[in-house]
């Protein structure tokens, strides 16, 4: 603010209080940037928000590049992707750059995510921003299953087979449903060319617009904290919060170092292990999308396994698909859900530390048996797992009112 | 000036005016979403295809296209017909009853106009894979020979019916179709009368 004012009466100054008259720049920095205030106690889990912007911006740019040289049709897709690959100069960084970062955008969200849970960021006044953010993880959901189809590979084809159908099981107008979104009798061409206007038009449309709503309703709550206490509720005199320290230079800086070791990782991957032994890229992909034959052994990519063992697990077409559904959706209740009277897990009972220790288990259980055959004692336990993750949530007003919690500081605790 | 405020006719223009805009609405929706249906030409691929069986060898199955969706013509023979009895008991559908599944002519133990030969499309009921041919008789499960899906564990016999406990609710669909001759199979057309 200081600098701004001294600028007043120099070339520069006049040419901000031009601007400034005609759209409200200097105003918008300060009450998204310079003057928003963030609470000083921040840890490394509350790096992951600022990651998920920067993979936007990756995916957005290397996708940009991508669309250039690719072919949105049956018979030329997968050349088109090969020929990205090996003939455009620096193809395959551009292309591998995008498949990384799909995988890297749901490490982050799903690490941001967790944040959340952690610290109890869902809660009141927050409720908004999570079920944006939830918005946000459906529209990344929709945008990686259309992406995943574009390369037309065996798992592209038989992935989306697999995924439409689930919307044939819904009574009544499942099957007409499915011939909307096909445009077809079966996945063809037709089906190819949508896909390919959802991910790069309607999708990233939607996606970006759910960031700026999230982003926005952030900074007029503030952030929430490791304490999960209300850092406005104690203000200087000058209206500044105590325990807030601007974003921007002290949060900007401190989340630089996190991009710049992010982005060692992410280029460790990128150069390294594009495929990350089949995780990242699976390998029947690496085959032409063939309508006469299912590979052997089919899974989605590691971002959807949690869910997609869930229906699998249950042995009914309609039951499966309801209970994958939910287990989407079901976070996107969690302000509710929750009846804790603290937010931060550092005053909560050892009721919910082992509940949320189940759920992560169960979670990340779950997707690993989503990518293991459907039979015999995956089956089960898969089952088990299921029963778990639904628990954590439908019992949660009942355990988190029994809970016996710490009692909260009133100003964060902070260290150095 | 609030006084002077006709309230009945600004009422009446602003249900007029959201009543007339939401039609607008409403209507312009329809090419968009008409759009998203398959096209003419993808109607028009939907053409009967002819699928050559006398070369079929007895116990032999093959796999064709018809409206893009894929269809297997398996020639059975005598042995594994006479497993059909044996495994009535486990499967869910075992008589045909659901009619969506099959044309009228196809609601019989063989689920096919000639018992010999099973017109099936190679479409998993779940979720659409296309199930493995596993026709040996296996060890495990007591397995009398038939579909398997390798993507969620989905069970079908000889004739294409499905297994009890399995994800898949229905038997795999028998598409219309009709022998044009001995050793010919059109499919995509019924034979009229069963």
């Amino acid at each position: 603010m200081a600098r701004i004012e001294s600028e007043v009466g120099t070339r520069t100054g006049a040419v901000m209080k031009w601007i400034d008259d005609r759209f409200p720049f200097t105003e918008t920095m300060k009450y998204h940037i310079t003057e928003y205030y963030a609470s000083k106690n921040f840890n490394w889990w509350y790096i992951f928000g600022v990651l998920a912007m920067v993979v936007l911006v990756i995916q957005i740019l290397s996708g940009i590049f991508l669309t250039m040289n690719y072919k949105p049709s049956a018979t030329d897709a997968f050349a088109s992707v090969e020929y990205i690959m090996r003939d455009v100069e620096w193809g395959w960084l551009i292309r591998y750059m995008h498949s990384t970062g799909a995988s890297f955008f749901f490490i982050v969200v799903y690490l941001h995510m967790y944040r959340a849970m952690l610290y109890g960021s869902y809660k009141k006044p927050r409720e908004l921003i999570w079920v944006i953010g939830m918005l946000i993880f459906f529209v990344l959901f929709a945008e990686a299953f259309a992406g995943y189809l574009l390369p037309w590979g065996q798992m592209s084809y038989w992935g989306a087979q697999v995924i439409i159908s689930l919307f044939g099981a819904i009574p009544v107008v499942g099957e007409a449903l499915v011939e909307i979104i096909r445009g077809d009798y079966a996945i063809t061409d037709i089906t190819l060319n949508r896909f390919f206007a959802l991910h790069v038009i309607v999708l990233p449309l939607a996606l970006i617009a759910l960031v700026f709503v999230h982003i926005v309703a952030l900074h007029h709550v503030g952030s929430n904290n490791p304490d999960g206490v209300e850092i406005k509720e104690h203000k200087g005199p000058d209206g500044i919060p105590l325990d807030g320290i601007a974003f921007h230079p002290y949060h900007t800086t401190k989340d630089l170092v996190g991009i710049i070791v992010f982005l060692m990782l992410f280029s460790a991957v990128m150069f390294f292990a594009p495929d990350m032994g089949g995780y990242f890229l699976e390998h029947a992909n690496f085959e032409p999308a063939n309508v006469m034959a299912t590979p052997e052994h089919i899974a989605p990519v590691w971002y959807f396994t949690p869910f997609y063992a869930i229906l699998r697990a249950v042995p009914d077409k309609l039951w499966g698909a309801v209970l994958m559904a939910g287990s989407v959706l079901l976070p996107a209740f969690l302000p509710w859900l929750d009846r804790a009277r603290v937010k931060s897990i550092r005053y909560r009972g050892w009721i919910y530390k082992m509940a949320l220790g189940a759920f992560v288990i169960s979670f990340c259980t779950l997707g690993w048996l989503g990518m293991q055959p459907a039979e015999g004692l995956y089956v089960l336990m898969a089952r088990i797992f299921s029963v778990i993750y639904f628990a954590f949530f439908l019992t949660m007003p009942y355990y988190t009112t029994i809970d016996k919690t710490k009692p909260v500081p009133e100003r964060v605790v902070y260290h150095g | 000036m609030t006084d002077d405020v006709d309230r009945n006719r600004r009422h009446f223009l602003t249900v007029a005016t959201a009543v007339t805009g939401g039609a607008g609405l409403v209507a312009a929706t329809i090419p968009f979403l008409s759009s998203l249906k398959p096209s003419a030409r993808a109607q028009a691929l939907g053409a009967p295809v002819e699928v050559p069986v006398g070369s079929l060898e007895p116990g032999e199955m093959i796999r064709v296209m018809w409206r893009g969706k894929l269809v297997y013509v398996l020639r059975r023979t005598e042995e594994m017909l006479s497993r059909l009895g044996s495994v009535t008991g486990y499967l869910d559908d075992p008589d045909s009853a659901n009619v969506e599944q099959q044309p009228e002519y196809a609601v019989n133990e063989y689920r096919s106009v000639k018992p010999e030969f099973l017109v099936v499309e190679g479409s998993c009921t779940h979720l659409g894979c296309a199930p493995l041919a596993e026709f040996q008789v296996g060890p495990a499960d007591d397995w009398q020979g038939g579909f398997f899906c390798p993507c969620h564990g989905s069970r079908f016999d000889l004739s294409g019916r499905v297994y009890k406990g399995v994800p898949a609710p229905t038997n795999l669909r028998v598409p219309p179709y009709r022998f044009i001759r001995e050793d010919i199979i059109m499919i995509g057309v019924d034979s009229g009368a069963a």
